[in-house]
């Protein structure tokens, strides 16, 4: 088993090039993690700082500082941009710097392709952030673009958009090419499937999710052009085609969508909860099951985005039964993930504290989601802040604590420095405090019926949004505080050993801190995992 | 699973920025062009055309260093493994593009037209065209002078005139290709080079042949049928469909015709052929796209 990675023949150095065209030209999957990460973090300020926006906006009845037509603008980009610029790169820079590690690859199994798919990432969003500046303004539709208004009634720039959705889903597909390829082609001698790391398995999954789904997004994004430039009529009732096909297709993309979004989360949390319980994750196969459940049953939910289209009952009924069926794996991974701490010797580093908030608020917004998931009572809570503070439990305190969690636990790691204990805790407790301050109260409102989407409200919504605006002010800060953290930790953290936390396990924790440009040039033996 | 070779990692690449590069033109090129239509002044074709220069020039190079790689034994079968995996869920993904067109077809013929006609659970959208009748091939669109329908149909005529169906030959012409890559394939395994590439020569002739039956139909939709894709949902649907598959269809042209020039040049052996290998899959594919394509568009 002696491999050795061939490094260019001409070129026999094994560390990286100099200077800025290391990161250009890169086939390092720890130097395009690492541009990915950083190219979320600056697309979460720019979409935070949208957020800011509407917040401000939001902060008291009547027009205050934007125009409704740019309100529209900053819903629309910020959605756009927190799904598709933030959270999902973010989760592939994890996979790219941390599914070799821990399967004991050398790199990605494509690693030309890998360093494509990043670089048109950017290309993408700058077209869709340049589209402020044209005739028109930017698309201004929300970030599920319903037609008609997408089509008749969209702005000109929205061909922009279409073909910047069509190079970032191009983007996503290659990635998770190159994902599935080297989970499935590349692992050590003797990891079997079952004996994956469950980040891994959740990648596997996700991975697949995404070739199927992003391909239909770019179907519809294509009839929309059509039917904008070149007459047809997909989803022009006079002739013979229909609105709502546009909804039925964008959410047969947009709900396995939502679970690529929380699924690696699920494998990241998984990770640090059993190091700092100390005790191995509770029912490992279990997990795995639950993962792969989860993402079957998100092909056959997508109408429950819809109940109020007006769809035969037949279809609510199946849309709603389908739905509060996904209630029963992602119970089964939460009652693992406290299973695993019970009896555990905790400890609560800031990463474990991001994992236990997890838990918690992300259940908030799972419990949310089945009283959405009722089809009758839907009729109320549709197209309200109920459905905002919903998304967000899943997306910020899901999603998003999940990848600052990840992040707090891999940054060692990656950097060889430990990051400051202390002020993690004060960016863990600020985000918890404000991220709850911004969204609990966000379902009062909605239950009691404040729309979404709308630049102004109702008088007696006034309290609430004015804390709402509070918290979401002061969540942005405190994200300015772990930018701070990071790029401390990078330039001047204390050094770290190569296991980092007791009780960490896995091929990462093996392998010096940071890992070598080129982490296992031979495949690792199983048996150095048995601590 | 590993094996005991080495897996080759290849060094920093330019090729990757530049295809970027090329496909942020693409963005930009086609973005001004399609909003520029119609607008004589525009110049923006040449950043189109630009864009596809780049982009083909680019994978020109990259297929080019592939193949040197290979031919200097770089590659182990684990890595060659990796493209095996990596083209089958390419091929996947174009799977699930059909797949929304499917969708959306069998929705507009199972829900939306009925519906619009007055029948079914929803057929109160009928309030909307009084007047209009749920048919398919939908000739009489909801409102006609917005979407004047069609004169004809493509659909399936009776039996004995099926010789004057052009989709007829097609479907042979494809079923037929699909036969005579594998038999490509099976001749270059048994080492006769002679028949590999007689059989490639036959495969191309049949798909080119295709190609040009298939534009030629379109050709008579425009002209004699009163078939656009401005005739409703029926032309959206019809051109939208036989339109994607046939872009499919000249791709896995191109890729099979550098393989039968690269065959003609001595390329390929008997174990080592996974330009072949994969461009056969692809074919494979576009003829079991339009085989459900001819049942679901044209026959039922």
């Amino acid at each position: 088993m002696s491999a050795v990675i061939e490094s260019n023949h001409d070129d026999h150095h094994h560390g990286p090039a100099k200077g800025f065209s290391r990161w250009l030209y890169t086939t390092n999957h720890k130097d395009i993690g690492s541009m990915y990460l950083w190219f979320s973090l600056i697309m979460l300020f720019i979409g935070g700082a949208m957020a800011m926006v509407i917040r401000a906006e939001l902060f008291e009845p009547g027009s205050q500082i934007v125009s409704p037509e740019f309100y529209n603008q900053m819903v629309t980009n910020h959605g756009l941009i927190m799904v598709f610029g933030v959270i999902m790169p973010a989760f592939v820079g994890f996979a790219n710097w941390m599914i070799p590690m821990q399967i004991g690859a050398p790199d990605m199994a494509l690693p030309r392709l890998n360093n494509l798919s990043f670089w048109i990432l950017p290309a993408a969003f700058g077209i869709l952030l340049s589209t402020f500046f044209m005739e028109g303004g930017a698309p201004n539709f929300g970030w599920t673009f319903y037609a008609p208004l997408s089509t008749e009634y969209a702005p000109p720039t929205v061909t922009f958009f279409i073909f910047s959705v069509h190079i970032m889903g191009a983007s996503s597909i290659m990635g998770s090419i190159n994902i599935i390829t080297t989970i499935l082609n590349m692992r050590a001698p003797g990891m079997t499937l079952m004996k994956m790391p469950l980040f891994v398995w959740s990648w596997f999954i996700t991975a697949y999710l995404l070739i199927a789904v992003m391909p239909v997004l770019a179907g519809a994004v294509t009839m929309m052009l059509m039917d904008i430039h070149f007459g047809t009529s997909f989803f022009k009732a006079a002739g013979g085609g229909d609105p709502v096909l546009f909804q039925h297709i964008f959410w047969f993309f947009g709900h396995p969508e939502v679970y690529i979004m929380i699924l690696p989360a699920f494998g990241i949390v998984s990770h640090i909860i059993e190091t700092f319980s100390r005790k191995p994750i509770f029912g490992y196969s279990s997990m795995v099951y639950a993962i792969a459940s989860i993402a079957l049953l998100s092909f056959v939910v997508w109408a429950h985005h819809m109940f109020t289209v007006g769809m035969p009952i037949a279809g609510e009924l199946f849309f709603m039964y389908s739905t509060m069926l996904i209630a029963i794996p992602t119970g089964v991974k939460v009652f693992n993930w406290l299973s695993t701490m019970f009896k555990g010797s905790l400890t609560f580093e800031t990463p474990m504290l991001f994992s236990i908030a997890f838990v918690a608020l992300f259940t908030i917004g799972g419990l949310s989601g089945i009283m959405l998931a009722i089809a009758p009572a839907d009729f109320q809570y549709h197209d309200t802040y109920f459905v905002v503070a919903h998304f967000h439990y899943v997306l910020v305190p899901g999603a998003l604590f999940s990848l600052l969690a990840g992040a707090y636990y891999w940054l060692p790691k990656w950097t060889g420095h430990m990051y400051d204990e202390t002020l993690g805790k004060t960016h863990f407790w600020m985000s918890f405090i404000s991220v709850n301050l911004t969204f609990f109260p966000m379902h009062f409102v909605g239950l009691a019926g404040m729309p979404r989407r709308i630049p102004d409200y109702s008088m007696q919504f006034a309290d609430w949004n004015m804390m709402v605006s509070v918290g979401a002010f002061l969540f942005g800060l405190s994200q300015l505080l772990f930018l701070f953290i990071v790029i401390k930790c990078v330039l001047n953290g204390k050094k770290a050993t190569a296991e980092v936390w007791e009780g960490a396990k896995g091929f990462e924790w093996t392998v010096d801190s940071p890992p070598p440009y080129h982490t296992f040039s031979s495949p690792p033996s199983m048996e150095t995992l048995k601590a | 699973m590993s094996t005991d070779s080495s897996y080759y990692v290849p060094a920093s690449s330019k090729l990757p920025l530049a295809m970027a590069f090329g496909l942020l033109l693409f963005v930009l090129g086609s973005g001004y062009t399609i909003n520029n239509l119609g607008n004589e002044d525009s110049n923006a074709h040449w950043l189109l055309f630009t864009s596809f220069a780049i982009i083909w020039g680019t994978m020109f190079f990259w297929f080019g260093s592939v193949i040197k790689e290979n031919d200097s034994g770089m590659y182990s079968d684990q890595l060659n493994q990796s493209f095996v995996w990596g083209m089958a869920w390419f091929i996947f993904s174009e799977v699930m593009f059909f797949f929304a067109f499917f969708l959306a077809l069998g929705y507009v013929r199972l829900f939306a037209v009925p519906w619009l006609g007055g029948e079914g659970e929803k057929g109160i959208t009928n309030i909307l065209w009084p007047a209009f009748e749920a048919t398919w091939p939908l000739l009489e669109t909801p409102d006609n002078e917005l979407f004047p329908g069609a004169d004809h149909s493509m659909a399936m005529p009776a039996f004995n005139k099926l010789h004057t169906w052009l989709p007829f030959w097609n479907t042979l012409c494809l079923v037929t290709s699909s036969g005579t890559i594998a038999l490509a394939e099976s001749a270059l395994k048994k080492g006769n080079r002679t028949f590999f590439k007689l059989w490639m020569v036959a495969t191309l002739t049949l798909g080119y042949v295709f190609v040009f039956l298939q534009g030629f139909e379109y050709y008579e939709a425009y002209t004699h049928l009163g078939l656009t894709l401005g005739s409703g949902i029926y032309g959206t649907t019809f051109f939208l469909m036989t339109g994607f598959h046939g872009f499919h269809v000249c791709l896995g042209a191109i890729i099979l015709t550098i393989v039968t020039i690269r065959g003609f040049g001595g390329a390929f052996s008997d174990h080592d052929h996974f330009g072949l290998a994969a461009g056969s899959w692809y074919w494979h594919f576009v003829d079991v796209v339009w085989i459900l394509l001819v049942l679901v568009v044209y026959v039922f």
